[in-house]
């Protein structure tokens, strides 16, 4: 007999991050949504929903709720300080003539 | 900063052509209107499967039915991929099929049509899907995010959708005069709720406003009606199917199709819910997403005890 | 009289065959009636994975006969009578316990079916079954996960997947009937014996329903037999003039 607990009844699936991978060696790539009681079956909903047409190597799903993400507003300041290191590039530099590319 | 300089960093944002997304500050009015605009998508989406869900079982051969459910069910997948987009903004998707299923929210009128014969399943798929197709090719380029990134999927995955409609249609019509009887009654039947489905004409359309203000609309109702009816009509003529319209005429200046009136109130009163199938569509939906509940419910209820049992032992 | 290999393979393909084209269609009905859109795909997934093993089946079913019949010429041009799907199959779609409970039923032997049927004789139907086994893998995974939740969900939904068991149960002797047609295929080493399928389901069935808090219904209770020799209930006639009213309807038209 199933275990009488305290759980409510509620009928809603928490949402999920579908992540897939297209070709090995590639990263995963946000693919969309599924709702799912719980990471099992959230794997599976992700499966059938997203690799109905194939294509699909492999899978994450991870729980929107656990997302942390950068606050809009502060975007600009955030990722600033990246913006004016132009050494980190490679164009930042020059060679002498006659010796080519150096990659 | 007060709301009218965001305003106008959000004007100028858009002016820009970005993309703007969820968590970005957007007028309250927009929020409101995406919200009403991609659930009204959506809730298309799904009660869409019904007119179509209702020949699978009778389907000519294997293949037909092999193609029409797999088609059935990606529409099921487009309203999960555009719920997701509303569900973004911070509404769920159970409230907004709480809605449908009140009465109290839209969707496209033309699933509230019967399907009658099977060739009603190539009139849908060439009309109805091509119309769509048209209107969603605009709005992959719209500015909010969720919503460009929903329609990019279904765009390339509505692709065979049209084509396996026409592909009904000229076979019938290459078919015996039962057949081609058939084809010409379901675009007899189909023609007009499918050029309706762009919505009403640009002056009676409040809510295009603000749409097109910023960027989510990029086109108005009667310009995208117009492009699916240049593109459409030739198609039609190509495999001897006559449009139920006999004002239909081509206009060598303009280069375009020019059609007699569309019944505008038949238009408003199938969309108030007087259509020939409103009441079993909605009630159909219901059924299924009540008679769905204790399955639902059953699954929260084994992942609460599962993850308790899980943390216990760990 | 000695029935030839290629009539037996028939016959046998055709057992096979109708079980797939009746369970998908069974599962087709779920289409847009599903409990959450994400079940809604699933379903249909298992379906057309179905109907792309029925069509590939009874095209083979048609070469062994060799009278000129394809697929579509058998699916939508028999009588019931002429249907040797198993009972279970045909049953009506029943609710969403009903449909899980066939469903780990059925996909469980069909995945140890199918994995027999790998090592057949016959090179098509070999092949046919690698990639059918593949996806009846799937098919059991999908119904187990479910067995685990509605058994060990709510009471309500516990109460409902036993019953469900329950009714399916008088047909689980027919989905396993064998005869001397298969013995024969056996005996001539077309395809493998298959008289170790049975033993081998119900160890892993039991052990999937313990774990799901569910008991395994009463052994002594009587099996309905028939669908293997044509004699159906009366469900089948229902789902086939539904299934085959247009080409019978126009028999020279082409869709």
């Amino acid at each position: 007999m199933a275990s009488a607990t305290n759980t409510t009844a509620s009928a809603d699936w928490p949402m999920w991050e579908v992540f897939v991978q297209l070709e090995l060696g590639e990263p995963h790539q946000h693919a969309g949504n599924v709702h799912a009681p719980d990471a099992r079956m959230a794997l599976l909903n992700a499966r059938d929903v997203y690799s109905r047409r194939g294509l699909v190597k492999s899978m994450w799903v991870v729980p929107s709720e656990t997302i942390t993400a950068s606050t809009p507003g502060e975007n600009g300041e955030f990722f600033e300080p990246g913006n004016d290191k132009l050494f980190r590039h490679p164009q930042f530099y020059k060679s002498p003539k006659g010796v080519g590319n150096l990659e | 900063m007060d709301d009218a300089a965001k305003l106008k960093e959000f004007d100028d944002r858009i002016a820009r052509g970005e993309i703007f997304e969820p968590k970005d500050w957007m007028p309250e009015r927009l929020r409101k209107q995406l919200i009403r605009m991609m659930s009204q998508h959506a809730h298309s989406e799904v009660v869409g499967m019904l007119p179509e869900g209702n020949w699978i079982t009778r389907a000519p051969s294997l293949r037909r039915k092999m193609i029409l459910l797999a088609k059935v069910q990606d529409e099921g997948g487009h309203g999960l991929y555009i719920y997701s987009g509303v569900e973004s903004l911070g509404v769920r998707r159970e409230d907004l099929i709480d809605e449908l299923h009140a009465g109290k929210a839209k969707y496209s009128s033309i699933f509230n049509y019967p399907s009658l014969l099977w060739s009603d399943m190539g009139a849908i798929g060439w009309l109805v899907d091509g119309a769509a197709i048209v209107n969603q090719t605009t709005l992959a380029k719209c500015s909010f995010g969720p919503y460009a990134r929903a329609m990019i999927r279904i765009c390339k995955e509505e692709n065979f959708h049209k084509k396996q409609g026409y592909e009904i249609l000229s076979t019938m019509m290459a078919g015996t005069p039962a057949q081609r009887a058939m084809a010409q009654d379901s675009i007899n039947r189909w023609w007009w709720p499918s050029l309706m489905m762009f919505g009403p004409t640009d002056k009676d359309s409040p809510n295009s406003i603000d749409l097109m203000r910023w960027g989510i609309k990029r086109k108005s109702n009667d310009d995208l009606r117009q492009r699916f009816i240049d593109m459409t009509v030739p198609q039609a003529h190509a495999i001897g199917l006559t449009i139920p319209d006999p004002a239909l005429k081509f206009n060598k200046e303009t280069g375009h199709w020019e059609i007699g009136p569309i019944n505008w109130e038949e238009f408003f009163n199938v969309i108030n819910g007087n259509g020939p199938c409103n009441k079993e569509r909605i009630a159909a939906r219901k059924h299924a997403h009540d008679e769905g509940k204790w399955v639902r419910e059953a699954a929260v209820a084994y992942a609460q005890k599962h993850s308790s049992l899980e943390r216990r032992a760990a | 009289m000695a029935t030839s290999n290629n009539a037996a393979l028939f016959d046998f393909l055709l057992r096979l065959g109708d079980d797939q084209l009746v369970l998908g269609q069974r599962l087709a009905e779920w289409c847009g009636h599903g409990p959450i859109l994400e079940e809604d795909i699933a379903l249909a997934n298992i379906s057309l994975d179905l109907f792309g093993h029925a069509q590939a089946v009874l095209n083979l079913a048609g070469e062994m006969e060799g009278q000129g019949r394809d697929a579509d010429k058998l699916a939508y041009f028999r009588e019931a009578i002429e249907f040797k799907n198993c009972l279970l199959v045909e049953q009506p779609r029943g609710d969403f316990a009903y449909t899980i409970a066939r469903q780990i039923v059925f996909s469980l032997r069909a995945y140890l079916l199918w994995d027999e049927l790998t090592k057949s004789s016959n090179e098509t139907l070999a092949g046919i079954a690698g990639k059918a086994k593949k996806e009846s893998r799937y098919h059991v995974t999908h119904a187990s996960e479910w067995v685990l939740r509605l058994g060990d969900g709510t009471a309500d939904s516990h109460a409902r997947l036993q019953n469900a068991l329950d009714e399916v149960w008088r047909f689980t002797k027919d989905l396993f009937a064998t005869d001397a047609i298969e013995q024969q295929l056996a005996d001539q080493k077309i395809i493998p014996n298959l008289g170790g399928l049975y033993g081998k389901w119900l160890t892993m069935l039991q052990e999937l329903i313990t774990k799901a808090t569910l008991r395994m219904p009463d052994p002594g209770m009587f099996m309905q037999l028939g669908g293997r020799t044509g004699k159906h209930t009366e469900h089948l006639g229902h789902m086939l003039s539904e299934l085959q009213i247009l080409p019978r309807s126009y028999p020279d038209a082409r869709w």
